[in-house]
């Protein structure tokens, strides 16, 4: 595995904001040609984070480092990293062609450079045919690759992005974040994007930090990220989660015993001890509906009565309450038509592999 | 306590469509128009005593034309109006930007202090600089444009704080991401300043100049404690004119300066309405 | 927004050249005249600081606390007036179909933009003995008068051997007109804001609960519109108030409001210390409306403020 060379290093960064403290000791280091995400819930501090990276916000104490250099005392406008603002931030008064080329402008380039490298930028995005146009002669999503050829002209290490695709609509999300992937694998330079949406981070990232309340709690590749949670919070974040309270009893053979309040006893595969009460938690499409008289087949089974079963097309949504009370949830995937014959009321057996349970220490 | 279905089909919110809110509308207009209109008419009157109407005639206008008094009066306006814009365009524009960008001790006395001119009853003001510049001694007899200097002095200061206001609200409205994406491409305070947030002032500092043209050209309360009599603007003319005797000549000079004022009003109004999305 | 004390040179650039000329062209003046008000004339020209309250006291005289009282009456009578008119103007503006609301708002500012003293002078050609007021009057009356002799009442004279036209000019009556007539535009577009603010579900629903139109505007319109309402009433009343022009052009003798005694010992009668007094009594009023104004918002920061 090459090791690639961090690009940017947050150490111990704190900013606060009166009484409110936004980032509280946090560190991440983030490799150069990386797609980075920080996700998480509003008021997290991600886009604090992001701000002090560009220099809009300077840290209440901690160090962030760019390229091995530290940006204590380097303004927004000497840094090499470049930001596309979440409102886009087109300048309204000049046409394409000045938008993109304003960078390069104000920084003494030669103009015939910037005709090159503006061309070549627009041509990045598509855009070049729209070199004339002012900004309110395009669409949102136009504006955008706008914002984005504005600030790869200038050749940046590092393209920051703000929320890039919560402005734009349903369909052209989606389109997008393949192209914003693809640009970077294009482009080659690290790209960090700040996000709520768990989808766009597990889809478009390398690596994803989950923030909440201005603490990292979790960095990791989306497939870790959604397969091994550390936490319930990051459990519960990204994706569904049934989460259950339980007691270990006993580790033998890598092996944790847990006794599931109301459910019974499982072996997990768990590579150390641990003691007293926690939570295990199973992501809903890991859970199996059996019908009866099927082969358990080594499955942890528990007989629930169903409440609801919601049809989404490919999938069924079903949500099921055990003698004990608990509420399950699972999603099964409409491959037979059998288990569609089940309806609110009916009794029914939920099972998962114990292989697949998550145990959660907070 | 129910409602009778209409039978003409109007909605029941839809109170314009009544006859009698019509009614009001229209006695409104008339009563606002009505004395004007007839003004500008009577301006063509071809009658001394401009009781009835003898006939149509330009021979108001061009002795209005021909007046001494009055044409240099004029020209004091616009000279006035023309110095007392640009600068208070400036201030007007500094207060805003200041008071938009900036925290600082004693804001919002500040703030309360530069609408002192705007709430401050006109009469108080007018004596207020009449006092003072006859305190401080401020030299008469000056050569033209130098003798306009008091009365223009006295419109900058009521002026520019209606310049604020008007900038003020266009820069509420700045998305503020703007000057950091330019910061953040290269750009240094100043390089922002001209390329980004002047550009985005425009229509206000036009809007705010206009206003300020206006209220200039049009002030007659300050300008009559602030005028001498070789330093009459057009409002205070048309004053002694109007109080001296009521001759058809009064009804030109005054269609004049409306046709002024209205051609500045659709300026402004055409240019506000080619920047409605920014 | 940044703290001052980051970038200090840009602050003090943006703010030295107004706030001097704020302090050296405005407050200077000003505090000239307070201090005035504390003085006694010396000889034709000369002002003598002696901290003396004669000035104030001679103005709560009888004869000018009269004029006082009037200018307030004048005043309220306007509001009142621009209030019952505007009100009902500013309703058929906000109902009115989208595209005609701009036109409408436009004619009703228009005035607005035309000079005070021309508008105050075309007056004059309306209110005076020849006028149109008088003429639409005479037209009325002697339409009237045909129709009583078409019944056979001619010989009775009930209406009067001839018609008599009214005194409309050149008193209290034209004032108030005058000050009416100057004033409305300024009504109307608080109310106007107001009204357009307001969600017209609320009326709906009040409507569909069973009111009646009058008890739905009374109930549900006038409350909300209320900040406007008060809004419009101070920018009505204020300017009225200092009212200058319009009762000079269109006032008798006895129709003199504060201004004009202002305007009086300021040129004519030269008293400027009992001028200043004035002044300042008619700006600490202005300034008691506006306290009150802002106290009557506060309470009902909850409701929208126009």
């Amino acid at each position: 595995m090459n090791e690639r060379r961090t690009i940017i290093s947050v150490r111990d960064a704190v900013k606060r904001f009166g009484g409110v403290t936004a980032v509280d000791h946090v560190s991440i280091d983030i490799a150069e040609g990386e797609f980075f995400a920080l996700l998480g819930p509003s008021g997290c501090g991600k886009t604090t984070l992001l701000r002090m990276i560009a220099g809009f916000e300077v840290p209440s104490s901690g160090q962030v480092l760019i390229d091995s250099q530290d940006m204590a005392d380097v303004a927004p406008n000497r840094r090499p990293v470049n930001m596309v603002f979440q409102s886009y931030a087109v300048f309204p008064h000049m046409t394409v062609f000045d938008n993109v080329g304003y960078g390069l402008k104000v920084t003494s380039t030669p103009k015939i450079e910037i005709r090159e490298r503006v061309m070549e930028a627009l041509a990045l995005v598509q855009m070049e045919a729209f070199a004339a146009r002012k900004p309110d002669q395009l669409s949102g999503g136009q504006r955008q690759r706008v914002a984005l050829a504005r600030a790869l002209v200038k050749r940046p290490k590092v393209l920051l992005l703000d929320e890039p695709l919560s402005a734009l609509d349903a369909k052209l999300r989606e389109a997008m974040q393949l192209e914003l992937v693809k640009l970077q694998a294009t482009v080659g330079i690290t790209f960090v994007i700040v996000t709520h949406d768990q989808d766009e981070a597990l889809s478009m990232a390398d690596r994803i930090a989950v923030l909440e309340n201005g603490r990292v709690r979790q960095i990791a590749s989306p497939v870790d990220l959604y397969e091994y949670p550390c936490s319930r919070f990051v459990a519960d974040f990204i994706g569904k989660m049934n989460v259950f309270e339980a007691r270990a009893n006993g580790f033998a053979n890598d092996s944790l015993t847990i006794d599931v309040d109301g459910l019974g006893s499982l072996n997990v595969p768990h590579p150390e001890r641990a003691a007293g009460a926690l939570s295990v938690a199973v992501r809903p499409e890991k859970m199996r509906l059996l019908t009866p008289g099927e082969d358990r087949d080594g499955l942890f089974a528990v007989p629930v009565t169903i409440r609801n079963i919601a049809y989404h097309g490919s999938e069924s949504h079903v949500f099921a309450v055990t003698e004990s009370g608990l509420e399950v949830s699972a999603t099964i995937p409409n491959r037979s038509r059998d288990h569609m014959r089940l309806a609110a009321g009916d009794a029914a057996t939920i099972g998962w592999r114990p292989a697949d349970t998550l145990v959660l220490v907070e | 306590m129910g409602m009778r279905r209409r039978r003409d089909g109007i909605g029941p919110l839809e109170y314009t469509r009544r006859a009698w809110m019509r009614l009001i509308l229209l006695a409104t207009f008339v009563f606002l128009y009505a004395p004007i209109v007839t003004l500008v008419a009577f301006s063509f009157n071809d009658s001394r005593r401009n009781i009835v109407w003898r006939g149509f005639t330009l021979e108001y206008y061009e002795k209005a034309f021909n007046n001494a008094g009055l044409i240099e009066a004029f020209v004091n306006s616009l000279t006035i109006a023309f110095f007392s814009t640009v600068v208070s365009t400036v201030l007007g524009a500094l207060v805003a930007l200041k008071l938009w960008r900036f925290r600082f001790p004693g804001k919002a006395p500040y703030e309360g202090a530069m609408t002192l001119p705007i709430v401050i009853p006109e009469i108080c003001m007018g004596v207020a600089m009449l006092a003072f510049f006859s305190r401080i001694g401020w030299p008469s007899g000056l050569t033209w444009p130098f003798n306009l200097g008091a009365i223009t002095i006295a419109h900058i200061s009521f002026s520019f704080p209606f310049v604020a206001v008007v900038v003020r609200a266009r820069l509420a409205n700045f998305n503020r991401e703007q000057e950091e994406a330019a910061r953040d491409l290269g750009a240094t305070e100043w390089q922002v300043f001209r390329d980004i947030m002047i550009p985005y002032m425009k229509p206000g500092l036009v809007a705010g100049a206009l206003l300020a043209f206006t209220l200039s050209l049009d002030d007659f309360v300050i300008t009559f404690f602030t005028s001498g009599p070789d330093t009459v603007t057009f409002p205070v003319k048309v004053y002694s004119m109007v109080r001296f005797s009521v001759t058809p000549e009064v009804n030109a000079a005054s269609t004049i300066l409306i046709a002024i004022t209205l051609v500045l009003t659709t300026i402004a109004l055409v240019l506000q309405n080619r920047r409605t999305t920014d | 927004m940044d703290s001052w004390r980051k970038f200090p040179l840009v602050f003090w650039l943006f703010s030295l050249p107004p706030t001097l000329w704020l302090l050296l062209f405005f407050l200077v003046p000003l505090g000239l005249i307070w201090l005035f008000s504390f003085g006694e004339k010396q000889g034709i020209v000369g002002i003598d600081i002696t901290w003396t309250l004669a000035n104030y006291a001679r103005a709560l005289d009888p004869l000018y606390l009269q004029i006082f009282v009037k200018s307030f009456w004048f005043a309220g009578l306007t509001t009142l007036i621009c209030l019952l008119v505007g009100f009902p103007v500013a309703l058929a503006i906000t109902f009115a179909p989208a595209r005609w609301r701009p036109v409408l708002l436009l004619l009703v500012i228009l005035p607005f933009w035309t000079n005070l003293l021309i508008r105050t002078y075309a007056l004059i050609a309306v209110l005076r003995t020849r006028g149109f007021l008088n003429d639409g009057l005479e037209w009325t009356w002697e339409g009237a008068n045909a129709l009583l002799t078409l019944v056979g009442l001619g010989d009775l004279n009930l209406l009067g051997e001839r018609f008599q036209p009214f005194e409309l000019l050149y008193n209290n009556f034209a004032v108030v007109f005058g000050l009416v007539y100057v004033h409305l535009p300024f009504m109307v577009l608080p109310l106007y804001a107001a009204l357009d603010r307001m969600d017209k579900s609320y009326l709906e629903a009040s409507l569909d609960l069973g009111a009646s139109q009058l008890r739905t505007f009374l109930s549900v319109v006038a409350p909300l519109a209320m900040a406007g309402i008060v809004s419009g009433c101070i920018i009505t009343f204020i300017p009225a108030l200092g009212s200058f022009l319009t009762p000079d052009l269109l006032g008798g003798p006895d129709s003199q409001m504060i201004a004009n005694v202002i305007e009086s010992q300021f040129k004519s009668a030269n008293d400027w210390p009992f001028g200043a007094a004035l002044s300042f009594l008619l700006m600490y009023v202005t300034f008691f409306v506006l306290a009150l104004r802002a106290f009557m918002t506060r309470g009902r920061a909850g409701l929208d403020a126009a």
